[in-house]
């Protein structure tokens, strides 16, 4: 079966079954035509295959990933969830004897067709495990700018903080932002880690289980973040909890042996999945 | 049961003494070096040992100045060549080449790193000193430079190697093209561990003493420019060790002191500098 992951396309069954026999069904391409219902598509991923030597990891993924919402994608461990996030981005590509296959759009444009550097701009990572540079917290923050030509004469110290603050973390390091990143606790650290990524101005956040390190206050302060940050960015985030999903996506898509099974409102997909397979796991049948 | 327990203990005691009494032979060995080297040559260490010239045999006051001076500037010209060509090829190793082509560098750098240095010699003598018409400091640098890439290249490649693969995502995934995070966070990342296997390479090829015979030959005096022949720390003591004379002798301890203790300075700085400053978590 195909699966489409446009929010409008996905409306539940129970909506189509009640209209009325004599009115058309509204299709997707009508429903995409009328913005002010939709909300509008920042990332589209189409037919996506991914192989891992000759392994096939990802199996004709589509996704739609709404601009300024949270999407989740939950699933088992090797279920290929992380994999198609790094393909988001292309950093997949530096892996050696790899291959991807389909269409992956940002605003529309091809990402594949686009130079590799300006992608990774416009969409930002965070990995997971916290992974700063062996420099001082300033030149962790000032290095994205830097390599990508952003700085202004003497602007430096204002991205520093500015970034700093977006990601709550100004106030507990303004007073030692030329020591080592490595002073810094693992919750922090890893929101520096966020800092790093957003002071280039990414359109897109990708997180791969930006939590999985970290204790649980760490983890609702960074939770606390993604609510703030989707006002400015589209964001994408692996997790593991399915808790984790249920507190922060709008959305969320479930994978399983390489396959989306299956995406929709984060309630729906909690409450009334679509798919055995998703009950199955939501339910901790398996997994 | 007993007998069975008191032959393992037995056993036991014998493994856990063989194993202390070679671990004591190994640190034991340096010592032993370091003060033969003292009591045979400390007493013709002096201050004028380390400004004057060789004197004629019979005379006294000669020193090794020279010689070290020679020395310095051949290890110098073999870092200058050696150390940059090294450190760009283990950075290729570790950053760019297929499993292959990499496979095989590392293969050729190993055997290179294994060839025996007189043969190193030769080929620097073959190579530069007949065409040249004459021994110099710069085929001596040249010899010695050659021993110096695969060291450093080796250990360029390892150290990089232990940047995690994390850090090297987290550049790339900012924007930075392949060589931008190379250069601006994986080398400074591995830049202690780089900076000691230098320091432990130059240390090394300082005390090789075939490669020069064939090349720097030997000088009584001031080498006059880098096309002529010139004194070595390494060859002094070959010369004066196998010369009939009982003041040489002397001298030739005396010199291998000297030549021990700045391999050791060496040595202890390398450990120094990996001690100091930033350092990548595991």
């Amino acid at each position: 079966m195909s699966i489409s992951m446009n929010p409008d396309t996905m409306s539940p069954q129970p909506t189509q079954s009640h209209m009325p026999t004599a009115r058309p069904v509204v299709t997707a391409a009508e429903s995409a035509a009328q913005p002010t219902l939709a909300p509008s598509v920042k990332m589209k991923a189409t037919n996506v295959d991914f192989y891992y030597g000759s392994f096939q990891a990802l199996h004709g993924i589509n996704l739609d990933f709404a601009a300024n919402k949270v999407t989740a994608l939950i699933g088992p461990s090797g279920c290929g969830k992380s994999t198609f996030l790094r393909n988001l981005n292309r950093i997949n590509e530096t892996l050696r004897d790899t291959r991807l296959e389909g269409d992956i759009t940002l605003d529309g444009e091809n990402i594949l067709d686009k130079d590799v550097t300006e992608i990774r701009r416009r969409i930002g990572m965070v990995f997971q495990r916290p992974n700063p540079f062996p420099k001082s917290i300033f030149e962790n923050i000032v290095y994205g700018p830097k390599i990508n030509g952003m700085l202004r004469h003497g602007n430096a110290a204002e991205v520093v903080e500015q970034s700093l603050r977006r990601a709550a973390l100004w106030d507990e390091v303004k007073d030692k932002l030329h020591e080592s990143a490595y002073a810094l606790s693992g919750g922090q650290q890893q929101r520096l880690c966020i800092a790093r990524a957003l002071a280039v101005n990414p359109e897109v956040l990708l997180l791969d289980e930006p939590c999985s390190a970290l204790d649980p206050i760490a983890t609702a302060k960074i939770e606390d973040l993604l609510f703030v940050l989707k006002q400015s960015c589209t964001i994408v985030i692996v997790t593991h909890s399915m808790q984790q999903a249920a507190r922060v996506a709008d959305s969320t898509g479930f994978f399983l042996l390489g396959k989306l099974i299956e995406h929709d409102k984060t309630d729906i997909i909690f409450k009334n999945p679509a798919k055995k397979e998703t009950e199955d796991y939501i339910t901790g049948r398996f997994g | 049961m007993t007998s069975r327990n008191a032959r393992r203990n037995a056993v036991n005691n014998v493994m856990l003494s063989l194993t202390a009494v070679c671990a004591f032979l190994t640190v034991s060995t340096l010592f032993l070096i370091l003060a033969y080297l003292v009591y045979n040559g400390g007493k013709s260490i002096n201050p004028q040992f380390f400004t004057n010239l060789p004197v004629g045999q019979g005379e006294t006051g000669g020193g090794i100045a020279n010689a070290i001076v020679g020395s310095a500037e051949i290890v110098a010209l073999a870092s200058v060549f050696g150390l940059p060509v090294g450190f760009l090829a283990g950075v290729y190793l570790s950053e760019f080449s297929g499993k292959v082509l990499g496979f095989l560098i590392r293969y050729t750098a190993d055997l290179l790193n294994g060839v025996p240095s007189i043969v190193i010699g030769i080929f620097a003598w073959a190579l530069l000193v007949v065409p040249m018409h004459g021994y110099s400091t710069i085929a001596a640098g040249f010899a010695l430079s050659l021993m110096l890439v695969p060291i450093t290249a080796r250990a360029t490649e390892q150290f990089l190697q232990e940047v995690p693969r994390t850090m090297r995502e987290g550049a790339l995934a900012l924007g930075a093209s392949k060589w931008r995070s190379i250069a601006t966070v994986i080398v400074p990342a591995a830049r202690k561990g780089i900076m000691t296997g230098m320091i432990l390479g130059v240390a090394r090829i300082s005390g090789e003493t075939a490669p020069l015979l064939f090349t720097a030959l030997g000088n009584q005096f001031w080498n006059s420019g880098l096309t002529q022949p010139t004194a070595s720390l390494p060859v002094v003591i070959f010369n004066y060790a196998t010369a009939p004379y009982e003041d040489w002798h002397r001298q030739a301890w005396a010199a291998g002191l000297v030549l021990l203790g700045l391999v050791l300075i060496a040595n202890i700085s390398a450990r120094l500098i990996v001690s100091r400053g930033m350092s990548i978590p595991k």
